[in-house]
């Protein structure tokens, strides 16, 4: 029971992982939560649940899940959060405009396809039984945990060997000083939106084959959660995302495991750990101080 | 009244301020002089607080008040003012220095809520104190106008108000001539004076214009890069070959 | 003295209105004055927190949930809560709570403010910064509770027959209250100090305005005023479910404030009535037969609507009505 319980958290973990990236990064580089990050996971399977029924192909609908995630993470920046950069204004009018998006987007897709949750269709292979190391699982828990686990591997190395991720690690502590450096740093801002985006779409698609189902309102509590994974293992820190991603997805599998009476409460999970790093680490378990003051 | 001891400060590897030591006397005006990165402001962070120093003590009135918070500080009697101007922008001038009396005006939230007697005697006795102060610095017939919409100089004057109405027992001043023209600092070392006598004042002040730190300090410490190069009276600064040889071109004299 | 006479004529002007509008007015027209009422009371008092002090928080929905509970279960009497509670007996403690009408508004109005304590200080202890994110998720939380804890809440089922205390005329004497204690605040020391937060709060810690204290005050009044607010809400309605309290008010809310102007007091009343209206004038949009065209409803329409005006406010009018003025600062010679 113990190896099938760790499977089924190494696949929900990698979903709150995928999703905390984007979280984690564009509060790196803007100091804004993101709330339409959330949202955007559900446009990505929704997007994927439209390909897969119109054209029947599977690596399809992923690539146009991603490709279309991108593009609203993009005309999320442009529409809504670079004029009021530009502006110069207080950081509440950024949010206030991010929450507005995000209920625009639940909304608009509430609008098209109705509030009912719809059944998410996969191609049968994701199903398959696989016997690993004497417990039973569907193939799909392995492929989402590989997946995951080489998608992290190649955001790391973006981010710590080329140029362009070396300086979007740059802005997060400097932006002026990137911005003299002649870089454009609308580029590299783009560039994280596109990357949270597409990771975001990743693990809806994932979430949609796990539970098996789409809403329009799905991002909303899953994205809350990936946040405080985010926070809880170091806000701004990539690695400290997916780990703390795994530790949330963990926590939540094990504790229903061990207390089935607390099932009703797994939800809250996330959310006491938010209150427990706040008061003991803020700077999460990576450690990441934005706190220099500004004199 | 303020004695600063074996001050250090790193950020990262980087050092700010390297063993900064001095004392300043009460009722003395204070300068702290030296190019822009030389650990000045850095200074005035760690005696209010905002930093706490990677090494060293601060003693101010026999009490040291090393790694205390910023608000803490100003209840001791601390004030101080921000290089880059930083009114409350929101609020009219009257209100920006109503802020500074906080710790002064003595009422609960409660009483405020319910209007209790207490809050409208305490609120007209601190209106008239910071009409007093406003009346000091000449910015009486501005009380009303947006903080923000005055003219540099006069800001800065606001900003001084603010910091007095705390009631400090130091007045720190982060570049108060900085941007003004030459009637303007002449105007404004005047004023520094009459608000030294009239509130009991010492103060350390950081200034790049010679002229004005000639005219108003009584002692002045030069740092550069986070060394402290010379101490002494402004008329022996301007003739130290040390300082002349680090500062050369920087001094507007 | 003038705050005095000034007090005493708005409030014998607002009763005597009330008294008139409820007595004479058609029911439709009194049940859309209460719910004005009450959404008076959430705007200002959310205005407080987000507006006045900076601080961007979500709370409302979960607070008012809070405020309408506890409200519930005060007001209803033994017979009713072993009558209703279906899913699991009622605690004792549920059975023992019970309030008249004021008095259980109070209490809820003490209760949710010590809530927002509890919130407060982990996130006020750090920074503002995830006071949004921790309130939304408070949203949440409450709902999870009151849909699992049954013998407190009788779960999904929800609580029905509360008694109808709440009529125009206590949620207008409770609106009028609200605004009074939070312009009181807003005029006071407390008032600048939290503004000072919301400008500049570096520069404001620096001035020995005790920034946590601050931001905490505010909160708990916001929370107290919704708890109340939700109370009114419970009592009105006379039945409430976990369902009731979902994050769309707490949309609604930030449209309020954000329309009237963020920081202005009498900016949240006028953005009150303006979307209360609004929301009724806009009821076509959910309409099957939207402009002719007959399709299978557009339920969100309304709602992908309103999030546009409140994007298009942000980016093009971020000042709102009022900006962080009340309306008799408009009426002063400008300088």
């Amino acid at each position: 029971m113990i190896i099938q319980q760790t499977l089924n958290a190494l696949s929900l973990g990698s979903m709150y992982a995928l999703i905390a990236i984007g979280y984690t990064m564009v509060y790196g580089v803007l100091r804004l939560i993101n709330f339409a990050h959330g949202d955007i996971m559900m446009v990505g399977a929704f997007s994927a649940f439209v390909t897969y029924s119109v054209s029947g192909s599977f690596s399809l609908a992923v690539l146009v899940a991603i490709f279309v995630a991108s593009i609203t993470g993009i005309l999320t920046y442009k529409i809504a959060y670079k004029p009021l950069l530009d502006k110069d204004a207080p950081k509440i009018s950024l949010l206030i405009t991010a929450i507005g998006v995000s209920f625009f987007l639940e909304n608009l897709f509430n609008m098209l396809f109705g509030g009912i949750p719809k059944a998410f269709n996969y191609p049968k292979f994701f199903d398959k039984l696989i016997h690993i190391f004497g417990a039973v699982t569907p193939l799909s828990s392995i492929i989402i945990f590989v997946v995951t686990f080489i998608v992290l591997l190649v955001v790391l190395w973006f981010l710590n060997k080329t140029k362009y991720g070396i300086a979007i690690k740059a802005i997060a502590f400097d932006m002026n000083t990137v911005k003299l450096m002649g870089i454009n740093v609308d580029f590299l801002i783009i560039l994280v939106f596109i990357i949270g985006s597409a990771l975001a779409s990743l693990g809806g698609i994932f979430y949609a084959i796990s539970y098996p189902s789409i809403d329009p309102l799905m991002g909303v509590l899953v994205g809350l959660k990936a946040f405080a994974a985010a926070v809880l293992g170091g806000i701004g820190s990539v690695s400290g995302a997916a780990i703390g991603g795994f530790i949330l997805g963990f926590s939540e599998i094990f504790v229903v495991a061990f207390f089935p009476d607390m099932a009703g409460y797994k939800d809250a999970i996330a959310f006491f750990f938010l209150i427990l790093v706040l008061l003991f680490k803020p700077t999460g378990i990576m450690g990441i101080d934005f706190e220099r003051s500004r004199f | 009244m303020i004695e600063l001891k074996n001050i250090t400060k790193k950020f990262g590897g980087v050092t700010a301020i390297n063993n900064l030591n001095f004392k300043v006397n009460l009722g003395e005006t204070f300068g702290l002089i030296g190019p822009n990165g030389a650990g000045k402001t850095t200074a005035f962070n760690i005696i209010t607080g905002n930093y706490n120093p990677t090494s060293g003590k601060i003693i101010f009135k026999n009490e040291d008040i090393t790694n205390e918070k910023p608000s803490k500080i100003v209840r001791l009697g601390i004030a101080r003012t921000f290089q880059n101007i930083r009114l409350f922008k929101s609020m009219s001038v009257f209100e920006n220095v109503l802020i500074g009396f906080d710790n002064h005006i003595d009422y609960t939230f409660f009483e405020a809520i319910f209007r209790f007697p207490r809050f409208f005697r305490e609120e007209k006795k601190f209106k008239d104190e910071a009409l007093k102060i406003l009346e000091v610095l000449k910015l009486d017939k501005y009380k009303d106008y947006t903080a923000t919409s005055l003219s540099y100089g006069n800001q800065r004057k606001v900003e001084i108000a603010r910091a007095l109405a705390t009631s400090p027992d130091l007045l720190l001043l982060d570049e108060p001539a900085a941007g003004m023209n030459h009637s303007e600092s002449e105007e404004l070392a005047q004023i520094l004076e009459v608000i030294k006598k009239e509130f009991d004042l010492t103060i350390i002040l950081i200034e790049h214009d010679m002229k004005f730190v000639q005219k108003v300090c009584d002692r002045v410490i030069v740092l550069d890069y986070g060394k402290t190069i010379f101490e002494g009276t402004p008329a022996d600064m301007l003739k130290d070959e040390k300082v002349i040889k680090a500062y050369l071109g920087d001094f507007n004299v | 003295m003038r705050y005095f006479t000034t007090l005493i004529i708005t409030t014998i002007l607002v009763i005597g209105t009330l008294y008139f509008a409820n007595n004479h007015l058609d029911g439709y027209s009194v049940m859309i004055l209460s719910n004005l009422g009450i959404f008076i009371i959430l705007a200002v008092s959310y205005n407080l927190i987000n507006g006045v002090t900076g601080q961007f928080s979500l709370e409302p929905n979960g607070f008012v949930a809070i405020g309408a509970y506890v409200t519930a279960l005060l007001l209803l009497d033994k017979d009713s809560k072993s009558m209703q509670f279906m899913l699991s007996d009622p605690s004792p403690f549920v059975m023992w709570m019970h309030a008249s009408f004021i008095p259980a508004l109070l209490i809820s109005g003490v209760v949710t403010s010590l809530v927002a304590l509890t919130l407060a200080f982990p996130v006020f202890r750090v920074r503002g910064d995830y006071l949004a994110i921790v309130t939304l998720g408070f949203g949440f939380i409450i709902r999870i509770f009151a849909i699992n804890q049954d013998a407190y809440t009788n779960g999904s089922m929800g609580l029905s027959s509360i008694p109808h205390d709440a009529n125009l005329l206590w949620i207008g004497i409770f609106a009028l209250i609200t605004v009074v204690v939070v312009l009181n605040i807003v005029y006071s020391k407390f008032g600048r100090a939290m503004k000072a937060v919301r400008d500049d709060e570096d520069a404001a810690n620096a001035m020995g305005v005790n920034t946590f204290k601050m931001k905490t005050y505010a909160f708990m009044t916001s929370a107290f005023f919704e708890g109340i607010g939700g109370g009114l809400m419970a009592t009105l309605l006379t039945t409430i479910s976990p369902d009731q309290f979902t994050f769309m008010l707490t949309f609604q809310l930030l449209i309020m404030v954000v329309l009237g102007g963020l920081g202005s007091i009498t900016g949240s009343i006028m953005g009150a009535i303006i979307v209360v209206v609004g929301m009724e004038w806009l009821r076509f949009l959910d309409e099957p037969n939207l402009l002719g065209f007959t399709t299978d409803a557009h339920p969100g329409l309304r709602m992908v609507v309103f999030s546009i005006i409140l994007i298009l406010v942000m980016l093009f009018a971020r000042k709102g009505l009022l900006g962080d003025k009340e309306i008799w600062d408009k009426f002063r010679k400008q300088k």
